[in-house]
């Protein structure tokens, strides 16, 4: 899509989604990105908008996603998530986002709204180790259980800490 | 197959007899009957089917019996990287399989690591497990990963015994087991590299 079909988008307060979240939560901070409608939710009110957006036809989650924003120009906040939410009925899409800070980055877990964010959730945890509140089951998806650091913070070395080689060592010997 | 001289005995052999070592003897029929575990995680594993089907034919050097089974296979061919949350796995099978075994390392991330030089990925499975064979390559070709079985049945015959005494090697694994994580990898490339240089003095600072 072009710059200029950019400019032709309906402004963000006519979405009736986010017109709704305006008027349950004050006003929320809202952008269009290529046709894409975004909405910014505070942390403490994520739960509460994200289940108004489900009673407003978003039945399905398509993602949960997060980004470290670790010495990102102009950022205000450490994390941010991402939910994507696409209504099936009416064909509409829209992105959630929420920032969490350090020391504690805790969201309310949206498992309640959507069975499907369980393992999205638990993928978050392990690799940024966010926590959600609520989830019934917040265990490391993908890196081992016995794992201690969440390695796609921007602060984790690429290499990482010796992890990798933490290991026993077989020889012929034991073999 | 070394064949003793009758005549060097001294003694009267009938000439459809064939005089050996036992060791030779077991060695030669092990590696002729190599049965290959397949442990393929990644595109290495794509080039070790083509090897093993009917173009390149492994079958002509008597490895064509892949199992998967540990408990049935006496070579392990690691073909791809391992993550370490594989490497437990890879230790479990491997000491599942029965002596006498032999490992060959295909692909450059099976061997070094390659370019998942990363958090997760165990930067070469001969720091963990014993290698005989490494094969280059990313991935290698068919032929390469039959030079090497062939180069491992040399391997096989030379050094081979009916008891396996061939395997008590503690020096070379001990030789294996010094390769430890060096987390200063900067240091290595610091002497030449000013940029490095000053990241190394400053990164000395902050841990002061």
């Amino acid at each position: 899509m072009t710059d200029s079909a950019e400019t032709k988008e309906p402004n963000a307060i006519e979405n009736p989604h986010v017109a709704a979240l305006n008027e349950a939560f004050g006003p929320v901070e809202s952008s269009i990105f290529r046709g894409q409608q975004r909405v910014i939710v505070p942390a403490e009110k994520s739960f509460d908008a994200l289940s108004l957006l489900k009673t407003r036809g978003f039945d399905l989650l398509v993602d949960v996603s997060c980004v470290d924003y670790l010495e990102y120009r102009g950022a205000k906040h450490r994390y941010g998530l991402v939910y994507l939410l696409a209504s099936t009925s009416g064909n509409q899409r829209l992105t959630v986002r929420v920032f969490v800070d350090d020391p504690e980055p805790t969201v309310a877990s949206v498992v309640p709204l959507w069975e499907g964010a369980n393992w999205l959730e638990r993928e978050v945890w392990d690799l940024f180790g966010i926590h959600f509140t609520g989830h019934p089951d917040l265990r490391r998806l993908v890196m081992p259980e016995e794992f201690t650091a969440h390695p796609l913070r921007k602060d984790y070395p690429l290499q990482g800490r010796g992890e990798r080689h933490n290991f026993p060592v077989i020889t012929r010997d034991h073999s | 197959m070394a064949v003793a001289q009758s005549g060097s005995t001294g003694l009267e052999l009938p000439e459809n007899v064939v005089v050996s070592r036992l060791d030779e003897l077991a060695s030669w029929c092990r590696k002729n009957s190599l049965w290959p575990m397949p442990f393929a995680t990644a595109c290495c594993g794509i080039e070790l089917m083509a090897t093993g089907a009917a173009k390149h034919d492994l079958a002509r050097f008597g490895a064509e019996v892949f199992r998967f089974s540990p408990r049935q296979c006496d070579l392990m061919i690691v073909a791809g990287r391992v993550v370490m949350k594989m490497l437990p796995v890879l230790q479990r099978i491997w000491q599942q399989m029965h002596e006498p075994k032999w490992c060959i390392s295909m692909g450059a991330c099976a061997s070094t690591g390659g370019v998942f030089d990363t958090y997760a990925v165990v930067q070469g499975i001969d720091r963990f497990i014993p290698v005989d064979m490494y094969v280059p390559g990313c991935p290698p070709r068919p032929e390469q990963l039959i030079q090497a079985i062939i180069d491992l049945q040399d391997k096989i015959q030379q050094e081979g015994t009916r008891t396996g005494r061939e395997f008590n090697t503690h020096q070379r694994q001990d030789r294996k087991r010094a390769l430890v994580e060096c987390p200063e990898i900067l240091s290595l490339d610091a002497s030449r590299n000013p940029n490095l240089q000053r990241e190394l003095s400053s990164s000395v600072t902050n841990t002061n």
